[in-house]
């Protein structure tokens, strides 16, 4: 479980997150919407421990992340990786830190994605290197998943590809994905919760079946909704 | 033993206004109403059906939940998933559906302001038409 207590962070004079209480629970895929510069990416960074937040806490399974052994895959919104390695030479780079790598499941998501691993980053497409990203992060077993921005820039069919590797891997019960977005209607039946951010504080969280249900109203229309009222 | 036809579909095909696993259970029970699901059939594993659909693989695991509850399925150990129903139960859901289909045509009627008996005489002629377009078809 992952846990936001009265979390505030500010970039210089920018508030990116004022005093927010989340909570993600284990086993469970969360959508983090919200428009651009809500404080979705600012929000995963202090799950992974890259930032520290200025005010409240942070916890991972009850503990700082910074000192948490727990395995953590993150997938960030920039293009992190080298463009001079090809992609078996940046799955080797992955894989010789983090424990969790499972070089089975890298040669299975590799055929699936329809990857080529001689192919040279630099030289592949922006879908490419976006499964590229995704194949990267989801080849470990780690129990939280953490994604940026993943579907943004990229063509339908990659998306499908995308959502559907995700379903493929997801293991129920012991894994937890965050996934934030813009872009809702995209991945609206792959999510179990939802939480609405905008300008730095929560708008509204919850199960998303159940908010169908109370609401009659899809997601994106709920968040609309969300968002006419606060402003 | 055989695999019912094209189950799953798209996730097009959901209305995102109304809760997912309630609309799996609703297309599982018009394939066993229509008889294109027998019993004993197998039926997609949750994970085929969160992959085929692209949905929340917890979502399809609730819904199948359900289904076993209603006494519609049954899930095997290491086997799979099977239709396992009751005549009585698959009378049951065919007038369920049945109910709430004609209950929705009339008060969707009503709301347009017509009487019961306008709305007995327009359902009378629209079955009249609808038998005409058969026999049509057969000429």
């Amino acid at each position: 479980m992952i846990e936001f207590k009265g979390v505030s962070k500010n970039f210089g004079r920018t508030r990116a997150l004022d005093a927010v209480d989340i909570t993600f629970a284990t086993g469970k895929i969360t959508g983090l919407f919200g428009p651009n510069g809500a404080g979705k990416s600012t929000s995963l960074k202090l799950i992974t421990g890259l930032n520290r937040p200025d005010r409240g806490e942070v916890l991972l399974d009850g503990r700082n992340p910074m000192d948490s052994k727990v395995d953590i895959a993150y997938l960030p919104e920039i293009d992190h990786l080298y463009p001079w390695m090809t992609i078996r030479q940046a799955a080797s780079f992955v894989s010789d830190f983090y424990g969790d790598w499972d070089g089975e499941r890298y040669k299975d998501l590799l055929g699936f994605l329809g990857l080529d691993d001689e192919m040279k980053i630099g030289k592949i497409s922006k879908g490419q290197r976006a499964k590229t990203k995704l194949l990267l992060c989801t080849t470990r077993r780690s129990r939280y998943l953490l994604l940026d921005e993943p579907l943004s820039g990229i063509d339908i069919l990659t998306r499908e590809q995308i959502i559907q590797t995700l379903i493929r891997d997801f293991r129920e019960g012991e894994q937890s994905i965050i996934i934030s977005t813009h872009e809702i209607s995209e991945i609206e039946g792959l999510v179990d919760e939802v939480v609405f951010l905008d300008r730095g504080r929560v708008r509204l969280q919850g199960d998303a079946e159940q908010l169908r249900e109370e609401r009659g109203m899809s997601l994106v229309e709920i968040m609309k909704e969300a968002f006419r009222d606060a402003n | 033993m055989h695999y019912g036809k094209d189950i799953g579909g798209d996730a097009m095909d959901f209305d995102l206004a109304r809760p997912i696993y309630q609309q799996i259970i609703d297309e599982y029970k018009k394939k066993l109403i229509r008889g294109e699901l027998r019993q004993g059939d197998k039926i997609l594993s949750q994970r085929e059906y969160a992959e085929k659909a692209r949905t929340n693989p917890n979502t399809v695991q609730r819904a199948y939940r359900e289904m076993e509850n209603m006494k519609l399925v049954e899930t095997v150990r290491g086997q799979g998933t099977f239709v396992c129903i009751a005549p009585e139960q698959l009378e049951l859901i065919r007038n369920e559906m049945a109910g709430s289909v004609i209950e929705l045509c009339v008060s969707e009627m009503k709301a347009l302001g017509f009487t019961e008996q306008e709305i007995r005489v327009r359902l009378e002629q629209v079955l009249v038409n609808a038998k005409e377009v058969i026999t049509d078809d057969r000429v």
